[in-house]
């Protein structure tokens, strides 16, 4: 039974705001994304999808039922961690990636370390790294959109950029491509509009604030336009925003509640360390694209941000 | 028959109730560095049993002759005598698994369970208990990191002691990596301390 009353944390104020309301709003924001996602790599992505947000309500009511705690898949926050997990994929990965991305996304990034609130990391960015990690052969191998049945297979812009020192037109692409997503790269990041529209309904909403993705991509491309490879001031902002997953990490994952700062203070840090170390990731390591281990890291310093910029209690000195 | 109960009692305690890697969580450095493979870690565990058990007779056979202010040093002579010996008797006979183990064998001289023995046991006990809790603690570490490494080896490589299990596996390449390792320990003191909560 579902209890009339719920108490959240002071200050009190009466509202109809949920886990569950919020949840499932963020969900549907993304759908458009994944839509798209499915118009340019075909129906092998949104099987991809199907997976991972089942396997993730089937983990996490086992896990639940197993510790003798409610069982809370219908809050949405399983579905949405397995959609992200999804989104996060390769067209082209075989079927059980998504299980198993899934499965530690929710067994250890999440119920492992107490269940929904008290995950340190974020538990699809965890799924994706590790992911990336176990097998990186079908983590990095991407198809070209519209390849129908017998797929393309296709390097990512910013791996072309990176390893093969393509320029945009060498690509054979334009920026409206890149804005529109016709690009090889992961299912839910390539649709660059549909992820905008759903964050600014998601900000209209209140959902999420502009503290995390405004200072993340405003640091983020302001140092990849000083310390560009082509030299200083001369770097290509538009391209470095619009390609990779920095749009749907930004907008969509960076500003997860659990393992985001509290505070505004605390999101503009967050914001700007995760953009300091996605530009240092993409442009100096061994890796086309860092956003995902960017925003991983800087949840390990959420906890001391917090404890850091703690308000005084009201009338204490 | 009660001397020999307790003996016994030194003995198991290692192996379980007072685990040096799940219990006292001690030696994490070798745990978490060389459990790549069974071999290395087969190779790790009888280096640190050996050294374990002869640290602790000579510990405690001079427990009353050395000075308590140097007896850390003392401690420390003693030890990095055994580990020298290992050493010399690896790079001898087994090269290989010497190469493997790298930096991590002339560490076992550092290796806090050998340390802590001797501080928390051997210098306080009779020479035969010492030799039993050495063994002990020795084959409770060698189960662990065999435990832990298994799991590396077989999720990492699909292989076990190098041969390879399933065909068509497909092996998840993190494991034998550094955060494996971390993930694996740590998902085995979770379920090494709910097993000690059930008793």
């Amino acid at each position: 039974m579902e209890e009339k009353l719920l108490v959240s944390f002071w200050p009190h104020i009466q509202d109809r705001v949920s886990t569950k309301r919020i949840m499932w709003t963020v969900f549907l924001s993304l759908i458009p994304s994944g839509i798209a996602g499915v118009y340019f790599f075909g129906l092998h992505a949104l099987l991809l999808i199907f997976i991972s947000i089942f396997t993730a309500i089937i983990t996490e009511a086992i896990i639940q039922f197993l510790r003798k705690k409610e069982i809370t898949i219908s809050d949405g926050s399983a579905a949405l961690t397995g959609l992200l997990v999804a989104y996060n994929l390769s067209p082209a990965v075989p079927f059980w990636i998504p299980m198993v991305g899934s499965f530690f996304a929710i067994a250890i990034a999440k119920q492992a370390f107490g269940g929904l609130g008290r995950n340190i990391f974020n538990p699809a960015l965890s799924a994706r790294v590790f992911l990336l990690l176990s097998w990186p052969k079908y983590m990095t191998s991407f198809i070209k959109p519209f390849s129908g049945f017998d797929t393309v297979s296709s390097a990512t812009p910013l791996v072309l950029y990176k390893e093969a020192n393509l320029n945009l037109s060498n690509m054979g692409l334009s920026y409206l491509d890149l804005f529109l997503g016709k690009r090889a790269g992961c299912i839910g990041e390539v649709a660059i509009l549909w992820l905008l529209l759903g964050a600014v309904v998601l900000l209209f909403l209140r959902i999420i604030t502009l503290h995390i993705p405004l200072s993340f991509l405003l640091s983020f491309s302001t140092l990849s336009w000083i310390f560009s490879k082509s030299g200083f001031f001369k770097g290509d902002v538009l391209f470095s925003l619009l390609t990779g997953g920095i749009i749907l990490g930004a907008f969509f994952m960076a500003t997860d509640y659990v393992s985001s700062p509290l505070t505004k203070k605390g999101k503009i840090i967050f914001g700007v360390g995760c953009g300091l170390l996605t530009f240092i990731i993409r442009r100096f390591s061994g890796y086309p694209e860092g956003v995902s281990f960017s925003i991983l890291i800087m949840n390990a310093f959420v906890p001391l941000i917090d404890r850091y910029l703690k308000p005084n209690v009201y009338g204490k000195k | 028959m009660g001397k020999n109960n307790n003996l016994l009692k030194e003995f198991t305690k290692g192996i379980f109730k007072e685990n040096p890697t799940f219990h006292i969580v001690l030696g994490l450095c070798p745990t978490l560095a060389i459990t790549t493979s069974l071999g290395n870690a087969l190779g790790m565990g009888i280096a640190v049993i050996f050294v374990l058990v002869f640290s602790n007779l000579v510990i405690s056979s001079i427990r009353k002759i050395v000075p308590d202010k140097i007896r850390i040093p003392c401690f420390i002579v003693v030890i990095a005598s055994f580990v020298t010996i290992v050493e010399l008797l690896m790079q001898g006979y087994l090269p290989d698994l010497a190469k493997r183990l790298g930096i991590f064998l002339p560490l076992i001289v550092v290796n806090c369970i050998i340390m802590g023995r001797a501080e928390g046991f051997a210098k306080n006990h009779k020479v035969l208990p010492s030799i039993f809790d050495g063994l002990g603690m020795g084959l409770g570490f060698s189960l662990a990191i065999l435990l832990i490494a298994g799991i590396r080896e077989f999720l990492g490589t699909g292989k076990l002691l190098g041969r390879t299990v399933f065909l068509g596996f497909s092996p998840s390449a993190v494991f034998i990596l550094p955060p494996g390792a971390l993930l694996t320990l740590g998902l085995l003191l979770c379920l090494f301390k709910k097993l000690k909560k059930e008793g």
